[in-house]
């Protein structure tokens, strides 16, 4: 049976984790490469980095986090942040990343998405849509963080990415994100049920019953988070032993 | 001894350069290069041929490399060297291919590589994630893994041999889904070992020291 994913993410801005990684000893807790071997021994099921910085000019410092990665962790990698172009795509994979996320780039050209997964395959291409509440049972996308409104539908803009041969969503509600209030489970439920390709759900996570709500009222196929993590509120293992306890098929052990 | 995994342009390899090269200096089994030569390919011990994409794309990529496939069929069939296909490289030791149209495929393993049609429609498509290896059948490859053991999967096609004989191990989606194939020196693993963590590098290194 297949098992629902629990993926921590990672911050990154100038090749260094934002605000750290404290949940274990480190030798350096700003590095994002020491986080996700201390995550990979910890039974994470996959990790994702976000390059919140992602210029032209220091995509440099993050090929080599990925390189570095991908040399000492043996569990799926997904990179996002400044991503435009199917080129981008392919030096993020040649770098180790074994899948790549497209945002903004996604929004402004939903074509991108297309070009990349014909070159590349479905099953590398991830595109994350940042969502907002507009009104109840109606959600509209946003980008540059959340500060810009497109007036785009989630769930249509969700549907139109899957037929351009998205391989997986990856969901963040932007009136949680940071809330620690729980996923927006009817956003979740919405897009889950509008695509058949997985969904990953983020943004809110604060206690371990939300990452259960994600899953059994959102309909998500794998749950992100960071702060929960990141500075040891919870471990990997007790948030898969909390799942597991609710009934959620979990990869326990190997 | 010399290992080559095979560069067709068809996704990262970096991992699985990694993984192998790993698992070699852990096990001593000589040295693990990633190459695109013919010649390089034809002289090695053992062959690996990873694959990211869609069917009919990686079999026109690998034949666009000239003499590549030639080569591997020397080494591979002749030479009886022993070989692994990872996730595409795999599917396409089958007969044929129905991604993107019907394309051949090596037909060292006869069968059709054909969409995941889970019986539970609720079941999203691609089959991605960690699922649980049911051994169907003893091979060397084999060796420390459990039946329960968990892989990494991500894929929207699969492998339904002619012989079941063939089927060496399957993970359960809504139905059956063929994880590793086999016969004589050939194996072939649907999930991705360099991403399976500790039960992947096992595998790897059980490769790596097998002699069909």
């Amino acid at each position: 049976m297949l098992k629902t994913r629990i993926i921590p993410c990672l911050d990154v801005a100038d090749g260094r984790v934002v605000k750290g990684v404290n949940f274990v000893d480190l030798r350096d807790a700003g590095d994002p490469v020491d986080a996700a071997r201390a995550y990979d021994a910890a039974g994470a099921d996959e990790l994702c980095f976000l390059d919140i910085h992602a210029t032209h000019e220091n995509r440099g410092t993050m090929f080599d986090v990925v390189r570095r990665t991908a040399e000492q962790c043996y569990i799926p990698l997904t990179v996002g942040g400044g991503v435009r172009t199917p080129g981008d795509v392919r030096a993020l994979l040649l770098a180790g990343a074994d899948k790549v996320s497209f945002n903004s780039a996604a929004v402004a050209n939903p074509d991108v998405v297309r070009a990349a997964s014909d070159q590349f395959g479905s099953q590398c291409i991830v595109v994350a849509i940042d969502a907002k509440t507009v009104s109840p049972g109606k959600w509209e996308i946003f980008t540059h963080g959340g500060r810009r409104a497109t007036g785009i539908d989630a769930v249509e803009f969700a549907r139109l990415v899957a037929s351009n041969g998205a391989g997986e969503i990856l969901l963040t509600s932007m009136d949680r994100d940071g809330t620690r209030a729980g996923f927006n489970l009817p956003l979740t439920r919405a897009i889950s049920d509008a695509v058949d390709i997985p969904v990953i759900a983020s943004g809110g996570v604060g206690t371990l019953d939300h990452l259960v709500e994600g899953v059994t009222q959102g309909g998500a196929s794998a749950v992100l988070a960071a702060s929960i993590f990141h500075f040891g509120e919870f471990t990997i293992g007790e948030a898969k032993a909390h799942m597991q306890a609710a009934g959620i098929p979990m990869r326990m052990g190997r | 001894m010399r290992t080559v995994i095979v560069d067709y342009e068809s996704g990262n390899l970096h991992s699985a350069e990694k993984a192998f090269q790993r698992m070699a200096r852990e096990g001593d089994a000589g040295e693990v290069i990633v190459t695109s030569d013919p010649d390089t390919v034809r002289r090695a011990d053992r062959i690996v041929l990873p694959g990211d994409g869609a069917f009919a794309a990686c079999r026109a990529q690998l034949y666009d490399h000239r003499g590549l496939f030639e080569a591997m069929r020397e080494a591979v069939l002749d030479h009886a060297r022993p070989f692994m296909g990872i996730c595409i490289g795999m599917q396409m030791l089958a007969t044929t291919g129905l991604e993107h149209g019907q394309t051949e495929g090596f037909d060292w393993i006869g069968g059709t590589v054909g969409p995941i049609r889970p019986d539970d429609k609720t079941l999203k498509v691609p089959h991605m994630g960690w699922n649980d290896l049911v051994l169907d059948r003893p091979h060397p490859v084999f060796d420390g893994i459990e039946t329960g053991h968990h892989a990494y999967f991500v894929h929207s096609y699969q492998f339904h041999v002619d012989d079941s004989a063939h089927l060496l191990a399957h993970a359960e989606y809504g139905g059956p889904v063929t994880a590793v194939v086999g016969r004589d020196n050939l194996i072939g693993t649907q999930f991705h070992p360099e991403k399976s963590q500790a039960t992947g590098l096992e595998m790897i290194a059980n490769f790596l020291r097998w002699m069909p």
